[in-house]
């Protein structure tokens, strides 16, 4: 039978099963009230209870069971499952209609059951790091059994191009062995990390200043949300801007100096990058420097400061563990942004510190690795997951100083809204 | 003997100045952010506003015999090469479908080219020297000009940028969307009333906090290593399907929907919640009928927000598959499906000049949506804005 | 010099020499250091002070007391402009200071600042150390460059707040890690650092224990050898201990401006004597 018929029947019978289990109980405790008895709940929540009572452990075991025949493989005939799980059915129907009695609390009990499943549902979040962590973490090792983590770490070749020739058992083949060397991918996804930053931190920073310290109310409110449009403009629309628009202006700047460079230069999407960024930078910014205390800010005037001096001396150092732990976040993301170097920046691992030549990151290598006709066994395909390793670990770790930063600033000046 | 005024005033003026300078040079900043939005905005409608035109002619079209069998016969020879292959493919088909227009013969506008839109749009354009006087020709004569182009939202992709459309990417958008908020709508609210309404304060639930935040600070392609690595080789979810796409959206976007729907819960006021356990109501109950109502408009416009990003997001929909050729428009959840952004990534990567135009056009439809979207949620936290 | 009492019961004094002090302190310094004449503000439309004269006598405390919302913190900040920080303040009238109209349009209300110092009723130190909380303005001001210099005022600065004894040890730790009555000291010490000539202090103590408070109190009786002390206080007894002169600020008028052994035994006006009394405020 098809799986799709045996899922119509089960939640058919299901769903008649609970119909039946809710009017048997709501029936019976209204009987029982009619003869005067008082009872701990309202008879729709004895129906309720007989519901979950009947549906709920015989989903478990559906799911259980389904589960163990996909994934473990082993051979459960489908009719018997499904005739376990009715049966599981009926047990619950008759046990939930004989807990119909009036010192039973159907309502802790159903209460109970929702706050099971809400927990269930937090947990979720729980499971999709876990998720990620141990996804990464399996391929990644599976990559290293091939590989040597420590020329992963400190090679500086990078060469998949023969690896699915191994792969394939043909390694004698193969021109020249891969050679998976991370540390020009690293390099490039620095230098262009270190672009952005260059482009965001300043006009970010500046940006908040003069909304918090000089900008009149009015400016205020129409600046922050169009700064924010910058964050919500989709990155592969920054990708194709820094390849068709920013990259060939770059390239006839560098020309008009008499400088050489790539159509698919770093700092094209440096550039671009960091004028995503900006708004994070700005708002976090923003809202840091305005839960400064107004008592610094009078303090120093009061003291004959000019206000520069006393942005620059006072609020700005006051706000400093805010402003960094956004320039944190920042770089985490300037890190990950995939779509941007993707469109603009090169394919070709290069290790230079000349941001007009073409260079490759590492999020550029995980998408070409993973949208080849590679076979998912081959040590280019894993070595995405290498690389994504990587980049959770550094990412992470970015995040996590800058949660800490803030914490302290906030502990600092007792603020609570941020 | 202390300082005058004048005196102070005179040892001041530099550092008035350098003052002065940190205000232009903070409103600078400003200023620069915004003029690049409006150089960016400008840009992308110069290039993507002619993708909503696109050239048509008007040919003589023979209906003949050999036309069924050979359908650019059905054009004169001189006019060929400026016809869409695409509308010269579909005469047999028109011809089996009304048999009525065999050996008749009349004059049609047709979809014209994409190297005659391109030079009719005053791009360069890769058409001979002949072929161009004849585009000359029929131009003075009325038979070639600019019209609404409707293909672009009516069909698929396609290799010949005058056939290329967005609808089938749009339909995997809506289809993904949908699985994204099937998914991630429920478990975010229930996750943020959870960890609001129930949680006791423990390490177990701020290890849960700490984790939400953290995950909305993951890098995107991440997330698509995940789908890849669990829906897709551990489930076998379908590769490039609406279903695996959602999926790994909705985790993507469930740290959103939870820290909006925990603001939302959190502006609620705690006369409310002690009101209804006033009159006798069950934690549940309290939250059910009195709290969420009252929070219902913060989640709305957190959950909208979070899907406009989800919309714009690509990264991780290329890691499970979804850049895929898809010419025509489906609706299933299960098979090969590809959405806007992946779109423009694959029409950003064609060699034909034409397709820059495409991918301008398929951007501004993107942003035009986006921007629809957050102006909802805006108008809708100003509407059910309320102070306690 | 003009003993004239004025009639009980009048709601303001009648003054025959606007701004003066209706009877005159025999021990307090009478040179003028600044003239407020006809002094008007409005927050928007509310008109917080109304037609305000007095004048503040050199090296003298002088107190101003009220119930709270009578204007005397605006009528303080007004005095080196504190108030322009506030946007819909409006201003009118002379403040006069050194023969300079204190709002005039070329009035640098920088320089102003610095010779009309500011303690506030939180103790506000920087987040930096406690010698840098003192040498950072007199260094933009220029008034110390070499390191000795700094060291000097520094410990000049200290002792005249009285704070060198408990600090001289841990110059470079953090001024916030002081108590609340040191970190305050610190900000006398901070505001003195810079030399002005005026020092301004907006309730200064009702932040603070009573041990802290007698501190500031006797440093306050110390300081106006050198300087012009106006304090707003909230507690009549401090301004009865400290002040040379005490006004009377009521609903945005001054009452009574009065030597403070007269205001406090015999105040010339109803008002006055209800609110020392303890009728209102």
């Amino acid at each position: 039978m098809q799986t799709n018929q045996l899922l119509a029947m089960f939640s058919g019978s299901l769903l008649l099963l609970g119909l039946i289990a809710f009017f048997l109980a709501r029936g019976k405790a209204a009987r029982v009230r009619a003869s005067g008895t008082s009872m701990y709940a309202q008879p729709d929540q004895y129906g309720w209870f007989t519901v979950m009572s009947t549906a709920g452990p015989a989903l478990v075991v559906g799911a259980v069971g389904s589960f163990i025949m996909l994934l473990v493989g082993a051979e459960i005939p489908p009719l018997l499952l499904l005739a376990s799980c009715l049966v599981i059915a009926c047990i619950g129907l008759v046990l939930g209609v004989a807990m119909v009695r009036p010192d039973f609390h159907a309502r802790q009990a159903i209460e109970r059951v929702i706050r099971f499943f809400l927990a269930g549902a937090a947990l979720i979040s729980i499971f999709t790091t876990l998720g990620i962590l141990l996804s990464i973490v399996f391929e990644a090792i599976r990559f290293f059994q091939m590989q040597s983590f420590w020329d992963f770490i400190t090679g500086t070749t990078w060469n998949p191009g023969a690896s699915f020739l191994e792969a394939a058992g043909r390694a004698e083949e193969g021109a020249s062995a891969a050679k998976f060397g991370s540390v020009p991918l690293f390099a490039g996804t620095f230098m262009i990390t270190f672009i952005a930053m260059l482009v965001a931190i300043p006009i970010g920073l500046l940006a908040a200043i003069y909304m918090a310290e000089f900008a009149p109310p009015k400016v205020r409110t129409i600046a922050k949300p169009v700064l924010e449009v910058l964050a919500g403009i989709p990155t592969v629309v920054y990708g194709f801007f820094a390849a068709i628009t920013v990259a060939p202006i770059i390239v006839a700047v560098a020309g008009f100096f008499g400088l050489e460079a790539s159509f698919n230069n770093a700092l094209a999407p440096g550039i671009v990058m960091g004028i995503m960024i900006i708004p994070f930078i700005s708002s976090l910014s923003d809202d840091v420097i305005n839960s400064v205390p107004n008592s610094m800010r009078e303090g120093s005037l009061a003291l004959g400061l000019t206000k520069g001096e006393m942005i620059r001396d006072i609020v700005v150092p006051a706000a400093l563990p805010g402003i960094i732990s956004a320039s944190l976040l920042a770089v985490s993301r300037a890190l990950g942004e995939t779509m941007i170097v993707v469109m603009a920046a090169g394919m070709r691992p290069n290790l230079t510190f000349n941001p007009l030549e073409d260079m490759t990151t590492v999020t550029v290598r995980i998408v070409a690795a993973l949208t080849g006709d590679q076979e998912f066994a081959s040590a280019e395909t894993l070595s995405a997951f290498a690389l994504g390793l990587m980049l959770f670990v550094v990412t992470l770790s970015l995040n996590l100083v800058s949660v800490i930063m803030i914490r302290r600033f906030r502990e600092k000046y007792r603020v609570n809204n941020l | 003997m202390r300082q005058s005024f004048d005196d102070i005033s005179a040892q001041l003026r530099a550092r008035h100045r350098r003052s002065a300078r940190l205000k232009w040079a903070s409103m600078g900043a400003l200023g620069l952010a915004g003029l690049f939005l409006v150089l960016f905005f400008a840009d992308m409608l110069v290039k993507g506003l002619p993708a909503f035109q696109q050239a048509q002619i008007q040919v003589e079209v023979d209906y003949s015999e050999q036309a069924s069998q050979i359908p650019l016969a059905a054009v004169q020879e001189d006019v060929r090469p400026l016809v869409s292959r695409g509308y010269l493919r579909l005469i047999p088909g028109r011809m089996e479908d009304n048999p009525d227009l065999l050996g008749t013969s009349r004059m049609e506008w047709v979809l014209a080219d994409g190297q005659v839109d391109q030079y009719l749009k005053g791009h360069h354009a890769k058409l001979s020297n002949k072929e161009m006087a004849v585009v000359d020709r029929l131009k003075e004569d009325g038979r070639a000009e600019l019209r609404f182009n409707s293909t672009f939202f009516s069909s698929g992709d396609s290799k010949m940028p005058e056939l290329a459309g967005i609808a089938s990417a749009a339909m995997g958008t809506v289809l993904t969307l949908l699985v994204t908020l099937a998914v991630a709508f429920p478990i975010g609210v229930m996750t943020a009333v959870y960890l609001e309404e129930f949680a006791p304060d423990n390490r177990f639930t701020q290890l849960i906090e700490i984790n939400i935040n953290n995950l909305a600070a993951i890098p995107s392609i991440l997330f698509g290593l995940l789908g890849l690595a669990i829906f897709i080789n551990f489930f076998g979810v379908p590769r490039s399907s609406p279903v695996v796409g959602g999926l790994t959206l909705a985790l993507m976007t469930l740290p959103v929907i939870i820290i909006a729907t925990r603001t939302a819960l959190r502006s609620v006021p705690d006369s409310i919640r002690h009101a209804a356990f006033g009159v006798g109501c069950s934690r549940w109950q309290m939250v059910r009928d009195h709290v969420l109502p009252v929070a219902l408009p913060g989640i709305m416009t957190g959950s909208i927000i979070g899907l406009a990003q989800a919309m714009g997001e690509t990264a991780p929909l290329i890691i499970v598959g979804m850049v895929a050729f898809i010419p025509d428009v489906t609706n299933s959840f299960t098979e090969a499906a590809t959405v806007l952004p992946a779109q423009i990534f694959t029409w950003a990567g064609e060699p034909d000049r034409a397709f820059i135009e495409k991918t301008s056009g398929g951007i501004l439809v993107l942003l035009s949506i986006l921007i629809t979207l957050n102006a909802t949620a805006v108008v809708l936290r100003k509407k059910f804005e309320r102070r306690w | 010099m003009n003993m004239k009492v004025a009639q009980r019961g009048d709601s303001v004094m009648k003054q025959d020499q606007p701004g003066q002090p209706v009877t005159r302190n025999e021990d307090a310094n009478h040179e003028l250091s600044i003239r407020v004449n006809d002094l008007n503000l409005w927050y928007g439309d509310f008109h917080a002070l109304k037609s305000i004269d007095m004048d503040l006598y050199q090296k003298n405390v002088t107190a101003l007391i009220g119930p709270s919302g009578c204007g005397k913190s605006t009528f303080l900040r007004c005095l080196n402009r504190m108030n322009d920080l506030i946007p819909s303040v409006r201003v009118k009238g002379l403040i006069e200071m050194d023969g300079r109209d204190v709002y005039e349009p070329k009035m640098d209300e920088v320089a102003l600042r610095r010779r009309v110092g500011m303690v506030f009723q939180k103790p506000n130190p920087f987040p930096k150390s406690i010698y840098d909380n003192i040498v950072y303005a007199p260094k933009m001001h220029d008034l110390v460059s070499r390191k000795a210099d700094q060291d000097e005022l520094v410990e000049r600065a200290l002792r005249d707040a009285g704070l060198w004894e408990e600090v001289k040890d841990k110059l470079h730790q953090p001024g916030t890690s002081l108590s609340g009555g040191q970190q305050q000291r610190l900000c006398i010490a901070r505001a003195i650092a810079v030399q002005p000539d005026v020092i301004l202090m907006d309730e200064p103590t009702s932040a603070l224990d009573p041990i802290s408070t007698a501190t500031i109190e006797d440093l306050m009786d110390k300081l106006k050898q050198q300087y012009t002390i106006i304090t707003v206080t909230h507690n009549m007894q401090q301004a009865a201990r400290v002040a040379d002169y005490t006004a009377f600020f009521h609903l945005g008028e001054v009452i009574e401006y009065n030597d403070t052994k007269t205001m406090f035994s015999t105040p010339h006006t109803k008002k006055a004597e209800d609110y020392i009394t303890g009728r209102y405020g």
